[in-house]
């Protein structure tokens, strides 16, 4: 029976399906499923095929990314009741991502965010023109792993040092990991501003921070 | 005698395309990131709202405006001639802009341009008759990016005679560039009576004008410079997958920057362009040579000439392609784009030299595209059906002997019934082609560049003009940080 759940919202997650997603997780609250084994018999499961399909080719970014939508929306309804259980989800690493003040730029970002989740990272995805001192203050609060700067212009991917500048005068530069990207963002000036980890597209990025976290 | 003509749409579905753009100016609006732009909408009827700086558009307001935008213009080059017509159905062509990458002759790998990369891109261009204007391609690196839209400028200005399509990289910076512009123009009347360039702005999609970018637009109406709207939506990503869908946001990105424009001087010039992109569902890339980018670039031309009696002139990123280095796709994608374009009528296409995704720029891709651009341009010149008769006398003349070499008719006829190309274009026979050295088309280019950087002339601008762009120059690359501009090549 709870076997049967499980696939069933391994396949909403696969289907990209978030309603029919958020409405199995709340069958599995009602019946008294374990959260954390829905998320990871259920939820990981489903992902995981994702992962697979978008591998093999077969899947492009948008099951990637409705996929990953369904899994948030399943989660918001378990976590709460994970939350009470004292239980916690098993993550890869924890990131904060955005992109950088004085950018508007957001599909780029928004994908690396996406490609991160599906993979098992958890993102908080601080959104676009974010200033420095945000950067900080939430990779404070949230106890990130990594920061993940985007900025598309040449003019704005200036403040992505600034970013790492403000880690270091908050005394968190030793305890998270800085990754930059975007369309101007090279390797060479990852290394100029003394970043952690570049990569030129999504799928890179989750490379780089698997890297990261060792 | 019929010009060739390509059109996606029936005249019903471009009517419905304007509706719903005009519907979505009021619903859900455009934002606006910049007070002047919002005041202005307000001012006049639009329903603004400070806090989240969405302007809700009435389409009388907009529609008021598209009537007062000219439905033609002229681009003049240095001599104050009009060699680019924006308007109707006539296409030119203008180098891709902005590259921050250039990719040598034989290297897989780009690099950084320098300011002796962007003179010799425009001595190449200028060397180049198929393009019609020059473009401020190459963004440089040897000077501070706060000074790198101008001073491409700068080096067009000293250099070229072809008009120029440029853009800002700030807000501060267009004032510079106006300023280069009317030293050589002589006044600003001047400049505004025969514009040498045209600035592109860009407002990003979905549905919003950023600071730089509405400031650009309502610099560039006051000045009288003309303005070329780069509407960019990413289907599927930051636009409709579809490819009606995106059009229809990509026109009321337009109207919403037509209304800004023309309430800030109305009657000044401003062109329907875009630059819009399929989207690559397996690399998140943006791909210009993908065969959806460029019908979009063809849709949202078509409604463009459609928004009132006579059009708007259009504009379109065209003629490129995504490879890294020049090959075979880079040939094929550049030239599909071209010559739909030009069958769409979409007067002024950026494109030829630029590859990677609009990032990257090499200066045998120009010579090649510039033989695509001579394609496309005697394709659109159609089939000359004037003569009368048809054939019958000079077949009559020639007879049954069979060699029309020798008739008049072909001599009169050859240079124009066909593109004739350079030597970029291979025609030889094999065992010339062998003894020439077995070159394909990009060693060919290669060869090409070097002949016509070498052969072009400088201009002979007056010794004050030189002068007085140089202390532009020297002053405002101070303010920037630079003590010395770096040296030219030449002078």
């Amino acid at each position: 029976m709870t076997e049967e759940l499980f696939k069933k919202m391994a396949q909403a997650v696969i289907d990209g399906d978030s309603e029919a997603a958020a409405a199995l997780a709340q069958q599995a609250l009602d019946r008294g499923v374990d959260p954390l084994e829905a998320i990871n018999k259920g939820l990981t499961a489903g992902m995981n095929v994702v992962g697979e399909l978008y591998s093999s080719g077969e899947y492009f970014l948008p099951d990637l990314i409705l996929g990953g939508e369904a899994m948030k929306a399943a989660l918001a309804v378990l976590e709460p009741a994970l939350k009470a259980s004292g239980q916690r989800r098993q993550v890869l690493g924890r990131v904060v991502l955005g992109t950088v003040k004085g950018d508007i730029h957001e599909i780029g970002k928004s994908l690396v965010g996406s490609m991160l989740s599906a993979n098992g990272f958890e993102v908080y995805d601080l959104g676009i023109d974010v200033p420095a001192e945000t950067f900080v203050a939430k990779s404070r609060e949230y106890g990130a792993d990594i920061v993940a700067l985007s900025a598309l212009l040449t003019t704005t991917m200036l403040h992505q040092r600034d970013v790492i500048e403000q880690l270091a005068e908050a005394g968190l530069r030793d305890r998270v990991k800085v990754m930059v990207g975007g369309s101007p963002v090279t390797q060479a000036w990852a290394d100029q501003i003394g970043a952690d980890g570049f990569a030129e597209d999504a799928a890179g990025a989750v490379v780089v921070a698997r890297r990261l976290m060792g | 005698m019929i010009r060739p003509k390509l059109e996606f749409l029936s005249p019903e579905t471009v009517r419905r395309a304007i509706d719903e753009a005009y519907d979505l100016l009021w619903d859900p609006g455009v934002r606006v990131h910049y007070d002047e732009g919002l005041k202005l909408l307000a001012d006049a009827g639009a329903q603004v709202d400070l806090n989240s700086r969405v302007a809700r558009i009435p389409r009388s307001l907009a529609e008021k405006a598209v009537e007062t935008a000219p439905g033609e213009f002229y681009l003049y080059n240095l001599d104050g001639e009009p060699v680019v017509h924006y308007g109707g159905d006539d296409v030119h062509f203008d180098p891709g802009s902005a590259a921050i990458e250039i990719v040598d002759y034989g290297a897989t790998r780009s690099r950084t341009p320098v300011t002796a990369d962007c003179e010799n891109f425009v001595r190449l261009a200028e060397m180049l008759p198929q393009i019609d204007a020059l473009a401020t391609s190459i963004v440089c690196g040897d000077v501070p990016q706060s000074m790198a839209d101008w001073y491409r400028l700068y080096l067009l200005l000293l250099y070229g005679r072809k008009p120029i399509v440029t853009g800002t990289f700030a807000i501060e910076t267009f004032a510079i560039m106006h300023e280069l512009l009317v030293v050589v123009a002589g006044s600003a009347e001047a400049l505004a009576a025969k514009p040498r360039a045209v600035f592109d702005v860009c407002p990003s999609p979905p549905l919003l004008w950023s600071d730089i970018t509405c400031a650009n637009l309502i610099d560039c109406a006051r000045t009288g410079v003309p303005a070329e709207l780069v509407s960019m939506p990413l289907m599927g990503a930051t636009g409709p997958q579809t490819v009606i869908g995106s059009a229809v946001q990509h026109a009321a990105e337009c109207l919403s920057g037509i209304t800004i424009h023309q309430l800030a001087r109305p009657g000044s010039p401003i062109v329907w362009g875009g630059s819009p992109a399929s989207f690559d569902m397996r690399t998140g890339t943006t791909p210009m040579g993908s065969i959806a980018t460029m019908m979009l670039d063809c849709t949202y031309s078509q409604i463009g000439k459609a928004i009132k009696p006579g059009g708007l002139p259009t504009h379109a990123y065209l003629g490129m392609a995504d490879t890294k280095i020049v090959d075979a796709q880079t040939g094929l994608e550049s030239a599909a784009g071209a010559i739909l374009g030009a069958l769409a009528g979409v007067n002024m296409m950026s494109g030829p030299g630029m590859m990677d995704f609009e990032s990257c720029f090499s200066l045998e891709k120009l010579v090649i595209d510039a033989e695509i651009v001579g394609m496309a341009k005697r394709l659109v010149a159609g089939v000359d059906d004037s003569e009368e008769p048809l054939a019958l006398a000079v077949m009559r003349e020639v007879g049954h002997a069979g060699n029309f070499l020798k008739s008049k008719h072909t001599r009169r006829y050859f240079r124009r019934e066909d593109y004739i190309p350079t030597e970029v274009i291979d025609r030889d026979f094999r065992q010339t082609w062998l003894d020439k050295g077995a070159l394909d088309i990009t060693a060919r280019a290669h060869r090409k560049v070097q002949e016509l950087i070498a052969a072009w002339q400088p201009l002979s601008l007056p010794d004050e003009v030189v002068r007085e762009l140089e202390a532009i120059a020297t002053r405002q690359a101070a303010a920037a940080g630079l003590s010395r501009l770096p040296a030219r090549s030449i002078t």
